[in-house]
């Protein structure tokens, strides 16, 4: 435990709201600089509850829509053994956007408000989801770039301030992390295979290299959310840090796997012990955010008919629980919603 | 090797055919649910195939009228309430006939040992649909009860005796028509009535007669692997 409760608080009636306020602030401030985990039932402050909601929000929402490029693949995998991982693979994704929309609940929001937000355009979800997946080699890129993105990203969330968060974060890195390494043995297959599977190889590369480099987020003297996502310890290194981290660990499984980068300008920097890289193209990157990427309206649009096609089937899985519930005379203890039965 | 290659090719079609759910399930639980039953049964193709050959070779590079899978598995998903028919119907069979295997000891014992317990896991999934949608809203009613009359006509193809397959089909039929019965009932649907095979129905996918659908999934499924011959993936 460590912030004040919310109910300890409110017991506190000596003192102003002011003072009462002041006393709620500096324990949550004290909490976060001993790297005390904020739990549920803390008190936060109003705009730390809310950038997390936003990012949480949009963590799970990364999940699912990032199953459709993905799943894309399913039907067309060109072994069994594949298929099996990328069904597998899918499979966990969906389970990620579940733990975290749960993570997210904690904060007072619902599945339901979050899904419909999504659905209305006022949730995003992570940019590099609205590009397309052309061959199978995509499958491998996703999961070697995307995914190794989206690790370096995360890995420091496990030790984010809000608890839930950080614990939900430990269960998903260990299995990005396994994604990451079969995307990667998809690739090295491709890549030491016929002249036409190595060339599919460096083309899905090529096109996903520069979009997996957006995934870190704009330039530090740009990023809105930085400064204070670090104080708070939500966010514990700067997008430019993590990015330049990114690229020093890819450039040598780039050579391991006999593949470039498309990246004319990547070179290592003696003096800095780091990789130097070429520049992004932030255009590209806002248009994309702006909803004018390649695959933006089918994304949504896909996640927003299997969520209106399946009204009538989430419909009839409460009216059975209710039914149930009131026949066997237990009506609001035992009635369920279905997504726990299913 | 009719048998392993019958039971392998229904469980591979049927996995390929809840694959085609991801990304577009009602409830994100159920596409954890689709996936992961698409999962086990594809986890028993492979080992039904590799009885028989190569399992790529087997899966990629047959022809449609070379599949032996029961026409039942290759339905198209429809709507969910059709999935969840084709599931209940094929699920119930599966754990019946896969009981009777394991209990016996023919080379699939160990294999349906192992499977039997996945497939009583699909069995009560679709089971808890079917009463859920029969016994939900008018609606789910209606179109649960019309995804069990349309695909009820596949439904005798099951209980055919398959070529190397040593189990009771007579009471297999039973059991299967008393457990479908059962659940039709208890959620407040009528069990279809009809041939559920003959000669203008179905029943041949054993024979590798099967519907049209079937070859535009093949088409699909093998188009990557059959574009690259002989590499490796």
């Amino acid at each position: 435990m460590a912030a004040v409760t919310a109910d300890q608080t409110t017991q506190r009636t000596a003192g102003t709201a002011d003072s009462v306020d002041a006393a709620r602030t500096a324990a949550f401030d004290a909490a976060v600089a001993a790297d005390d985990r904020i739990e549920p039932r803390d008190w936060m402050p109003d705009a730390y509850r809310a950038t997390l909601i936003r990012q949480m929000a949009q963590h799970a929402h990364s999940e699912i829509i990032g199953m459709q490029p993905e799943a894309n693949w399913i039907t067309r995998a060109p072994s069994l053994r594949r298929k099996a991982i990328l069904m597998a693979k899918v499979q966990d994704e969906a389970g990620h956007g579940l733990y975290l929309y749960s993570a997210a609940e904690t904060l007072g929001t619902s599945r339901e408000e979050m899904l419909d937000k999504l659905h209305a355009g006022r949730q995003r979800y992570s940019s590099i989801f609205n590009y397309p997946t052309l061959t199978w080699a995509d499958v491998g890129a996703i999961g070697w770039l995307v995914d190794g993105a989206a690790i370096t990203n995360q890995v420091p969330l496990c030790r984010c301030s809000y608890g839930p968060y950080a614990r939900a974060m430990v269960r998903i890195c260990k299995e990005e992390s396994f994604h990451q390494r079969q995307g990667y043995e998809l690739l090295l297959a491709l890549s030491r295979g016929t002249p036409a599977q190595n060339e599919m190889a460096q083309d899905a590369v090529n096109r996903w290299w520069w979009p997996s480099l957006m995934m870190f987020g704009p330039p530090d003297d740009a990023s809105a959310h930085s400064a204070q996502s670090m104080a708070w310890k939500i966010k514990r290194h700067s997008n430019d840090e993590l990015r330049r981290r990114f690229v020093d660990i890819c450039v040598p499984q780039a050579e391991a796997l006999g593949l470039t980068l498309p990246d004319p300008d990547i070179r290592w920097n003696e003096e800095l012990g780091q990789h130097d890289y070429g520049a992004i193209d932030w255009t590209e990157f806002q248009e994309v955010l702006k909803g004018n990427g390649p695959c933006n309206e089918q994304r949504l649009d896909q996640r927003r008919t299997a969520h209106e096609e399946g009204a009538w089937v989430r419909e009839a899985a409460a009216a059975y629980a209710d039914k149930h519930a009131a026949r066997t005379g237990t009506a609001g203890t035992t009635a369920q919603p279905v997504e726990a039965t299913a | 090797m009719t048998a392993a290659l019958a039971l392998g090719d229904d469980a591979l079609v049927l996995s390929h055919r809840l694959g085609e759910w991801a990304g577009h399930a009602p409830v994100l639980e159920e596409e954890v649910a689709l996936a992961n039953i698409a999962l086990d049964l594809l986890g028993q193709a492979r080992m039904l195939l590799s009885f028989v050959g190569d399992e790529d070779q087997l899966a990629y590079l047959r022809e449609e009228r070379a599949f032996r899978n029961v026409q039942l598995v290759e339905q198209p998903n429809g709507d969910f309430a059709h999935t969840i028919a084709r599931q209940l119907y094929f699920s119930v069979h599966q754990h019946l006939l896969y009981e009777q295997l394991a209990a016996g000891e023919s080379e699939f014992a160990d294999l349906a040992a192992k499977a039997v317990k996945e497939v009583a896991y699909h069995r009560d999934h679709a089971e808890q649909w079917v009463l859920r949608l029969g016994d939900g809203t008018a609606e789910s009613h209606e179109r649960m009860q019309r995804a069990l009359d349309a695909l009820w006509r596949f439904t005798g193809e099951l209980s055919e005796p398959v070529e190397g397959l040593d189990v009771d089909q007579q009471s297999l039929r039973d059991s299967w028509l008393t457990a479908v019965a059962s659940v039709v009932e208890r959620a407040t649907l009528t069990l279809p009535s009809g041939p559920q095979s003959g000669a203008w129905t179905a029943g041949a996918g054993r024979q590798g007669v099967h519907t049209e659908p079937f070859g535009r999934m093949l088409a699909e499924m093998q188009h990557l692997h059959r574009s690259h011959p002989g590499a490796s993936w």
